[in-house]
């Protein structure tokens, strides 16, 4: 058996007879046991590697082995072996949370007997014991992905996929799945995340790859990925969005990033902070500018990727985010 | 965390497994049925009230040779609800892609014939319901099938399997529709003339000249026909024959056109 639970080399996946191209040769390799994290806006190409993971798309080139298995070959076995939980929470509103569950693993072909036996532990672990014979439809965002991640793991898969599991979710309930999260991992599971929050793949993932218009434009841990980009960030707040402009371009040559101005804050990522936050205090002073406020911080996951791209994390194209669900339908329509 | 269990595979041959998951598909459509109240009485009371409607209100001015009205009606309106039931068909696939729910099963190491042999098995056993309804419905208001109960029950067997091959040809529409509202506006420029042109609720013999061909032969008038004839103990020649002939070559057709959408779009 391979090392890896998720082997996939140079995938490309095309919509639209190759008009649109979701995916442009992207290589993973997750290791076993670990949350690995997929990182990208809206349209990058995270969930159509997901879905081609998990067999429900055949990439249009490039090999894809799950658990050891090819999931274009062996479609049947990579289900087997896998569990996928997505963003839009594909629950049936008609049943019970635990019919729901039921109905999962019945699919899965398990016994009849370990699959009530099992639906019921899931139902008390993720704290859904109590509305376990309610309809689905009378749950709340975070009940019903919590059911959802539920049913990913009635089988007790080794692998699970999570596409963006937290999107949508107040802050709460996003905490409390990302518990459930690691004490999955802590039991062993390997995890392949997809998330725009740069916050949660911090939080989460030991090893992060950065998808932009379906290319890898960044892999590593997300501290190397830290400090490969600068290991601080200047943060300078202004009094007014007049004096921050200027500001930024007094400063702006310090950093070889671009300055990122924002109403009052201007933002630059520096190799040397303390020093280089000298130099800026000096030339805005004597250029007559009052400073509201300066800092120094440890970079985001969002200047990371601000700085890869040149856009924001958040920044969705419409276009790109359209084109990736339309290859298939409008779902979204209905969240 | 607490102690999982071990999953225990259960040991079938796959043929057994793609029975079960059409079961476990189906089971879950019925349920849903139950408690969606607005499919429920889409299913029940819409037919009830198709009894009423021509019974007493249009029944009055509709003159057939020999039989009372309501003869006629009762065995028409049964082979119309059975047919109308595929619009859910439509419908209830249409809703299951839009919410990804066909996504997820796409995942799951189950048969891939489930969801649409799910979906037409489930409204398939609501037909039956219904049928049931709709004939005491039917006596409640004065229907006397003078047939035996035998040929009663091939009568409505006739007409179950004539709409369960009809509805592949729905569950097509409901898998190319981009949603459950479209996919019921589609059903209807079909579902329409199929139903209405038709010797379900008169003669086509009253129709216009130009409309009279069809209605006479359309394969909806035939399973009318047969129907009615085994219900009332007349003579209806070769009409159940043709009728699952018509069935036979629906499916033939249907069912794989519907699975290659099916293929296309999940």
């Amino acid at each position: 058996m391979s090392d890896y639970a998720v082997e996939a080399l140079n995938i490309v996946r095309t919509f639209k007879d190759g008009e649109v191209r979701a995916l442009n040769d992207v290589t993973l390799q997750v290791p076993r046991g670990e949350v690995f994290g997929l990182l990208g806006p809206n349209g990058s190409g995270k969930t159509t590697m997901i879905r081609i993971l998990s067999t429900i798309l055949k990439p249009t080139s490039g090999v894809a082995m799950v658990n050891g298995i090819d999931v274009v070959k062996h479609p049947d076995a990579v289900r087997r072996s896998i569990g996928l939980a997505g963003q839009y929470a594909t629950v049936d509103e008609n049943l019970t949370g635990f019919e729901n569950l039921r109905m999962i693993g019945l699919l899965n072909h398990l016994d009849k007997s370990f699959v009530i036996k099992r639906s019921h532990e899931l139902l008390e672990q993720f704290g859904l014991s109590d509305a376990a014979n309610r309809t689905t439809k009378t749950y709340s965002g975070g009940m019903r992905r919590r059911l959802d991640l539920g049913a990913a793991l009635v089988a007790n898969p080794p692998l699970l996929f999570l596409d963006e599991p937290t999107t949508g979710l107040d802050p709460q309930s996003r905490q409390d799945l990302w518990g459930i999260i690691e004490g999955l991992v802590e039991g062993g599971t390997t995890v392949l995340l997809t998330t725009q929050y740069l916050e949660e793949a911090d939080r989460l993932a030991k090893q992060l790859v950065v998808l932009d218009h379906g290319k890898i434009i960044a892999e590593g841990t997300s501290q190397e990925l830290k400090t490969r980009l600068g290991s601080t960030v200047l943060s300078v707040t202004f009094a007014t969005t007049d004096d921050a402009r200027r500001g930024g371009e007094l400063i702006g040559d310090l950093s070889p990033m671009p300055a990122i101005i924002e109403g009052t804050v201007v933002d630059l990522t520096v190799d040397r902070g303390p020093a280089l936050a000298a130099d800026a205090l000096r030339r805005l002073d004597n250029a007559g500018i009052t400073l509201v406020g300066l800092a120094l911080r440890e970079p985001s996951l969002d200047d990371v990727f601000l700085n890869l791209t040149g856009h924001k994390a958040e920044d969705v194209s419409g276009l790109d985010a359209d084109v990736v669900t339309s290859g298939r339908r409008a779902k979204k329509a209905h969240t | 965390m607490s102690v999982t269990s071990v999953p225990v595979h259960s040991s079938k041959s796959s043929l057994r497994w793609a029975v079960s998951d059409v079961l476990t598909i189906a089971r879950r459509n019925l349920l849903a049925l139950v408690r969606i109240p607005t499919a429920l009485v889409f299913a029940v009371i819409q037919p009830v009230m198709f009894v009423l409607l021509f019974r007493y209100i249009f029944g009055g001015v509709i003159k057939i040779p020999h039989i009372p009205y309501v003869d006629f009606l009762i065995p028409g309106i049964l082979v119309q609800t059975t047919i109308f039931g595929a619009v859910g068909t439509a419908i209830g696939l249409a809703e299951d892609l839009q919410r990804g729910l066909i996504e997820r099963f796409r995942a799951l190491p189950m048969a891939r014939i489930a969801v649409l042999g799910g979906r037409t098995v489930a409204d398939f056993t609501r037909n039956i319901g219904v049928v049931i309804i709709i004939t005491f419905v039917g006596m409640a208001v004065g229907f006397r099938p003078s047939g035996s109960v035998v040929s009663y029950i091939q009568a409505c067997l006739l007409m179950l399997i004539f709409a369960y091959c009809l509805s592949w040809g729905f569950a097509f529409v409901g898998l190319a529709a981009p949603n459950s509202e479209t996919a019921q506006a589609m059903t209807f420029p079909l579902i329409f003339p199929l139903t209405f042109a038709s010797s379900i609720f008169v003669q086509p013999s009253k129709m216009p000249g130009w409309l009279q061909g069809f209605a006479e032969h359309q394969p909806v008038s035939e399973c009318a026909t047969a129907v009615r004839g085994l219900m009332l103990g007349t003579a209806h020649g070769d009409a159940t024959w043709i009728t699952l002939a018509w069935a036979i070559g629906a499916v033939a057709i249907l069912a794989p056109l519907a699975t290659a959408q099916y293929r296309k779009v999940a």
